[in-house]
């Protein structure tokens, strides 16, 4: 089997599952500033996917490719502490405000200047939207098949590959040629851990924006012209060679018009205590009115 | 006026459930626009299909019937549907969100270069003012859907960029018979003509469909718990219960998350959407991802250690207290007093 050359699209994405009430506005919005950015979960489970069949078909190279701002340089060094060859970075204020059109114009823009490929990975969906929807998108924006649900690589050969699904009601296994897109499904297996050892190679990985920051020192500077491979490279509009009219808000059709926080409410709700005699009492109401029994 | 189009599922020669929700729904916004309502249905073996499709109020069906479309796979889906989409350039485009429907959906709104709103769970029509072009959009699709960790409803609007996309989970829209006997115009698609050989690249090579066992939307009675009940062992008493009580047990998605139960039995917004008569829920918070898919239930009981859980807003019945504690209480008490 020849080695392949895998992309890994990733996300840093707000721990939206722990939103504590720190983090909550006095008008019930969110205020993502307050929230802990993460790897988004179903993007670990396609990197242990890439470096799973990277394990099997030696001389696989994965690289992972971020979009976000600076922090998420966070996720190439992640990236790289559990076992991807390259990471790289888009990254500029003018791809902000993007909605999932504009995020896969954006990305695959990126794509086209990392060809050529065999394998674009990327997980499921991304917690702080769950649209699902960027995967697809950047499949049919390179006019290639696209298997999405990944649970499983079952096996492959030089021009194909073959893969079972997770769909809602049961599994399917089937076969696509290379080039391919796969969105990775939850159900498959969870990331490995971090190597200590790449950690201790790669923790001083930086983009060059991030080396320009006041609080740099000397010897990192130093440290990054001795091993340029720490140096994150970082694309911006320019970089790629992406359409102002097609990034950032201008490229995203949907908009939103209005936000209202919730407030729920009910009429009266009967508050009871968890002792014997209020149980028992709210039991025999239901049971009275026939909601139960 | 332009069309309302809806993309129909087919499992076995039969309209799927989200799919006769979604044509409901695709003709309460026809009528408030005056328009046409338009179905896509491909597969195989569909001689028959308009007496299912047609009663919801469709006036044309573009049907593709071939061996090669059924079971679904994207890519020749995708393309009979943007050569339709393409030509018929409706208004709005709806699709369920479901396992076809999120593979097929955001493929369509990248070909067609528009706007696609996931997991709506309220559908209208309106209009919006446009500061910069100083210039009133009407008749616009309002794509509404809790947002963001579930704190916030966000109305997505599309104004520029033609058709409005959106998908619709199974059992947010309410199921309408139209007319028995509606009578919708066919229009039979030419699949040869529009079929290449890369349409067919990825093959099914094995298949394995299960009816599923739980049925959540059907149960009247459910117990479903939260992360707040703490273990897998602790759903143990929840099963307990709701198999008394003659329900079915359903799981928050940090339930879901933590291991504790299926993803089959996960209910909210990601999930399945439910309307029993009873609702007992048993250590969730209640983010409104999950209340948007159990708030219509008839009686809900919250049992919870937080006072100041949302989910007892909703509740018509609060406890406070210990899932572990209150819940063999209940059953304790239901055997004594039921008759």
């Amino acid at each position: 089997m020849r080695p392949l050359r895998i992309i890994v699209l990733a996300k840093q994405v707000p721990d939206t599952r722990n939103v504590g009430t720190d983090a909550m506005k006095p008008d019930g919005t969110v205020n993502r500033g307050k929230l802990p950015t993460i790897f988004n979960p179903d993007d670990l489970h396609a990197l242990e996917l890439a470096l799973n069949i990277k394990d099997r078909i030696p001389g696989t190279e994965v690289i992972v490719l971020t979009m976000g701002p600076q922090r998420a340089a966070d996720i190439i060094r992640e990236g790289y502490y559990r076992g991807a060859d390259k990471g790289i970075m888009i990254s500029d204020r003018r791809f902000g405000g993007a909605d999932t059109l504009a995020t896969s114009y954006t990305l695959v823009k990126g794509i086209k200047k990392l060809a050529p490929f065999d394998l674009i990975l990327g997980g499921r969906q991304a917690i702080d939207g769950d649209t699902a929807q960027v995967g697809p998108q950047c499949a049919e924006k390179l006019n290639i098949p696209q298997v999405t649900y990944v649970e499983e690589v079952i096996s492959f050969t030089d021009n194909q590959i073959i893969a079972k699904r997770r769909l809602e009601k049961g599994v399917e296994t089937v076969s696509s040629a290379f080039p391919c897109l796969m969105t990775v499904h939850e159900s498959s297996p969870v990331c490995r851990s971090r190597i200590a050892k790449r950690v201790m190679k790669y923790k001083y990985a930086r983009t060059k924006t991030e080396l320009k920051s006041r609080s740099t020192d000397e010897n990192l500077l130093l440290l990054h012209d001795k091993r340029p491979y720490l140096t994150i490279p970082e694309w911006g509009v320019e970089d790629i060679d992406a359409e102002m009219s097609k990034i950032g808000l201008a490229g995203s059709p949907t908009k939103v018009k209005s936000v209202e926080s919730i407030v729920l409410t009910s009429d009266e709700s009967k508050v009871l205590s968890d002792s014997d005699t209020d149980i028992e009492m709210m039991i025999k109401e239901l049971i009275e009115n026939h909601t139960i029994g | 006026m332009k069309s309302v189009f809806v993309y129909c599922e087919v499992e076995n020669k039969k309209i799927a459930e989200i799919s006769q929700e979604l044509l409901s729904a695709g003709k309460r916004l026809a009528q408030k626009l005056g328009s046409p309502l338009e179905a896509m249905v491909f597969g195989n073996g569909l001689k028959d299909i308009a007496k299912q499709v047609a009663p919801f109020g469709v006036d044309k069906i573009h049907l593709a019937d071939d061996e090669r479309l059924e079971p679904f796979r994207t890519l020749p889906h995708a393309s009979i549907a943007k050569e339709i989409l393409k030509k018929e350039d409706p208004q709005i485009v709806l699709f369920g969100a479901t396992s076809v429907g999120r593979d097929l959906a955001p493929r369509l709104a990248s070909a067609l270069n528009c706007g696609l709103t996931a997991d709506c769970t309220i559908l209208d029509i309106g209009d919006h003012y446009v500061n910069k072009e100083k210039k009133e959009y009407k008749d616009l699709l309002y794509a509404i859907r809790p947002a963001f960790g579930g704190s916030i409803i966000a109305n997505i609007i599309n104004w520029d960029m033609h058709p409005q996309m959106a998908t619709v989970r199974e059992g947010v829209m309410k199921k309408e018979i139209v007319d028995e006997n509606y009578n919708a115009e066919i229009e039979s698609i030419d699949v040869d003509k529009i079929l290449k050989d890369e349409d067919l690249i990825l093959k099914i090579i094995e298949r394995h469909i299960e009816e599923s066992d739980v049925n959540l939307k059907e149960a009247p009675i459910i117990v479903a718990g939260g992360y707040g009940v703490g273990s897998k062992e602790n759903f143990d008493y929840l099963y307990q219960l709701s198999n008394l009580l003659g329900g079915e047990v359903g799981g928050s998605r940090a339930a879901v998350d933590a291991g504790f139960i299926d993803h089959n039995r996960q209910i909210g917004q990601t999930g399945i959407t439910v309307r029993p008569k009873l609702y007992i829920a048993a250590g969730i918070s209640g983010a409104i991802q999950h209340t948007a898919g159990m708030q219509e239930a008839s009686l809900i009981i919250s049992i919870n250690k937080d006072p100041e859980a949302p989910m007892n807003k909703i509740a018509d019945y609060v406890i406070e207290g210990d899932v572990s504690d209150v819940i063999p209480k209940m059953i304790k008490y239901y055997k004594k007093n039921a008759k």
